[in-house]
């Protein structure tokens, strides 16, 4: 029994935080992430999401950030047990 | 010498830069706010050194054109002063380790001081400076704690030149240095970040973004309907009409000079929105009936940037924008041009790609009103009933949709998605709202009553010399046969390209119906932007676009127009 849960950010329910594991996306949307903040290892918390596929917002460290949704989909967090 | 003030968007840069050099700059709580540099002057010791305020940037890759511009300017500077957001330590020093590679002197402002305190975050000032090499000083640029030590310390700034290091480097570098110099206690939401998380879910967050900006629009038009009725008309009606009538028989109450100085005499009176007359109509519109509105709108707009509201729209309107080949953030430029358009499409900036930035700035150009536009429908139209005002909005409103959709379908290039911080929410001192309303009215005064004064006069001029009647003539067939509109009407057209306020004001001597009113201000609306607007327009996207943008502005108007008079 694998003891870690993956899912996308755009999954993630509100509320629940993880540690970003994997980016898929070319040197330009890693490097615009990463600019903000986010990129792998970092612990982020989901905090809200639009309806209609719209920006999901998380709290990375002290800062929140909205990110769009098909963005979201390609951050994959390992979610925290609990 | 000159010295850059570099750092993050939205970590105060403007204001440490009004700080130092008394310039006083338009600074608001989000990020992109200064999207072109300004410069101004401070003394430094004996001599007058160049401060630049530089857009902001969160890396020297630069991922949108602010990063690009910032990138630029580090090349022409002798000293980079760093203002860093100390409550957000670890993103905003990437900056700072990029710059400390770099061949220039650096200072670093650990800014927002004071906010480290109510976060429970403890930074170690001496461990920091250690691992910077260079002096970094606490700073609270709103209340000017700290600025002196910061000037003090600019001759002490170097250049440690430290070895250039991998993005995955940097980072590695950025979790040894936090890890180090920063404790964070825990602590419980505060209400206003239970605010703020419930702004951006969809059920409460639409909530609050309807009362907010229906909140807005009450206010807007309260205060600039009570500076109208219980200070401007009764001066200009009892003090001012009065005057003007003794200056009338002294010069004959008729004639060409008579008729440019004081405008017509009709029925007996100086009629202050029919007259036309440079010390009637070119007084009465610009203070009597724009400046209220300038005054009540830019003061809701002051409360809306500087509390950190406006990205919370953005995030809740995204999927909307998208519909029209924008994302949120399109919404910043978009409100700003409810005030003037010169300054929404310099923000159309704020966007990644020049497909946005088009169609932001062709949409704002047709379907938003600026507030001087939006005070004389108020006042025009207004006067017909209500009901026609929000006729005019509804109608601009389903044009900014479908010509969104249109555009998006039809304009190449890819618009990307949204990506952006959102400001903690703040409550900006009384004094700071203040002074940034009275830079944006002066700013008005200044630019807008010379233009409108010299409309009047060229308007006088073109009527005395047959001019207007030629062209109102000429274009009969489509002012009158298309629009409906008498063919005098497209004299407004004319002078729209001036103003639009003098432009609108010209349809109130021709008696027009209320339905013919509406067709009218839609149409000049939508029809050219100003000349003021025109420039930014050719700066912003060049000849090619800007003559395309035109192109869509004309048919846009026409089309509008024509179906509105079969309708109405």
């Amino acid at each position: 029994m694998s003891n870690t849960k993956q899912t996308t950010l755009a999954r993630m329910q509100a509320g629940q935080s993880g540690v970003v594991v994997q980016i898929w996306g070319g040197y330009g949307m890693v490097n615009r992430l990463s600019a903000l903040g986010i990129r792998l290892g970092k612990r982020i918390t989901k905090v809200s999401s639009m309806v209609m596929r719209g920006p999901i917002t998380i709290q990375i460290d002290t800062a929140q950030v909205a990110i769009g949704y098909g963005m979201a989909n390609k951050i994959i967090v390992d979610l925290d047990l609990n | 010498m000159k010295i850059l003030l570099m750092g993050n968007p939205n970590v105060g840069k403007s204001v440490i830069f009004s700080r130092l050099t008394g310039v006083r700059v338009i600074a608001s709580n989000y990020p992109g706010t200064t999207v072109s540099y300004t410069r101004g002057f401070m003394k430094l010791g004996e001599e007058m050194v160049e401060v630049i305020d530089v857009p902001g940037a969160y890396t020297l890759e630069p991922t949108s054109q602010a990063e690009e511009i910032a990138l630029q300017m580090l090349n022409t500077g002798d000293l980079v002063i760093n203002v860093v957001d100390a409550t957000k330590l670890e993103r905003n020093i990437y900056l700072t380790l990029q710059l400390l590679e770099r061949d220039i002197p650096l200072l670093v402002a650990l800014n927002m001081w004071d906010d480290t305190k109510h976060r429970g975050i403890h930074i170690e000032l001496d461990k920091l400076r250690v691992f910077f090499g260079v002096p970094a000083i606490p700073t609270v640029a709103l209340t000017g704690e700290g600025i002196k030590e910061l000037v003090e310390n600019i001759p002490k700034a170097t250049s440690p030149k430290t070895p250039i290091r991998s993005r995955d480097e940097r980072w590695v570098a950025i979790g040894s240095i936090i890890d180090q110099v920063q404790f964070i206690t825990h602590r419980h939401h505060t209400w206003s970040e239970h605010l703020a998380d419930a702004s951006v879910k969809p059920l409460p967050g639409g909530i609050i973004a309807v009362a907010v900006l229906a909140g807005s629009f009450m206010i807007v038009r309260f205060i600039g309907e009570s500076l109208i009725n219980y200070v401007f008309d009764p001066l200009f009606n009892t003090l001012w009409a009065p005057l003007l009538l003794k200056l009338s028989n002294l010069l004959g109450g008729s004639g060409f000079l008579h008729d440019t100085v004081i405008g017509r005499i009709i029925g007996g009176e100086v009629n202050f929105t029919e007259s036309f007359g440079l010390l009637s109509s070119g007084l009465y519109v610009p203070f009597a009936m724009v400046l209220p509105y300038i005054i009540s709108f830019y003061l809701v707009l002051g409360l809306l940037e500087d509390t950190g509201y406006l990205p919370r729209l953005a995030v809740l309107m995204d999927s909307m924008m998208h519909r029209l080949g924008l994302h949120g953030y399109a919404i910043i430029p978009t409100l700003l041009g409810f005030g003037c358009h010169v300054p929404a499409i310099m923000a159309t900036r704020i966007l990644e790609s020049r497909r946005e930035q088009f169609i932001a700035a062709t949409l704002i150009s047709i379907a938003v009103p600026c507030a001087a536009l939006q005070a004389m429908i108020f006042g025009l139209v207004g006067a017909h009933g209500l009901q026609y005002v929000a006729m005019v909005y509804g109608i601009l409103f389903v044009v900014w949709v479908i010509l969104g959709i249109i555009l998006n379908r039809s304009v190449r290039g890819f618009s990307p998605e949204l990506l952006i911080e959102i400001p903690p929410y703040r409550f900006p001192p009384l004094r700071v709202v203040l002074q940034k309303l009275w830079m944006r009215t002066y700013g008005f005064l200044v630019e807008a009553i010379p233009i409108i004064l010299g409309a009047i006069l060229v308007i006088n001029i073109l009527y005395m010399l047959g001019v207007f009647n030629a062209i109102a003539n000429f274009t009969a067939p489509v002012v009158t046969g298309f629009l409906g509109l008498p063919k005098e009407a497209v004299t407004a057209l004319v002078i729209g390209f001036l103003r639009k306020d003098v432009a609108l004001g010209m349809l109130a001597p021709l008696a027009l119906t209320a339905e013919q009113l509406v067709v009218g201000s839609v149409v000049l609306a939508m029809f050219f932007p100003c000349i003021a607007t025109f420039v930014m327009f050719l700066r912003q996207l060049g000849t090619l676009n800007m003559l395309k943008s035109a192109g869509i502005m004309l048919s846009a108007a026409l089309i509008t127009g024509g179906i509105l008079n079969l309708i109405l």
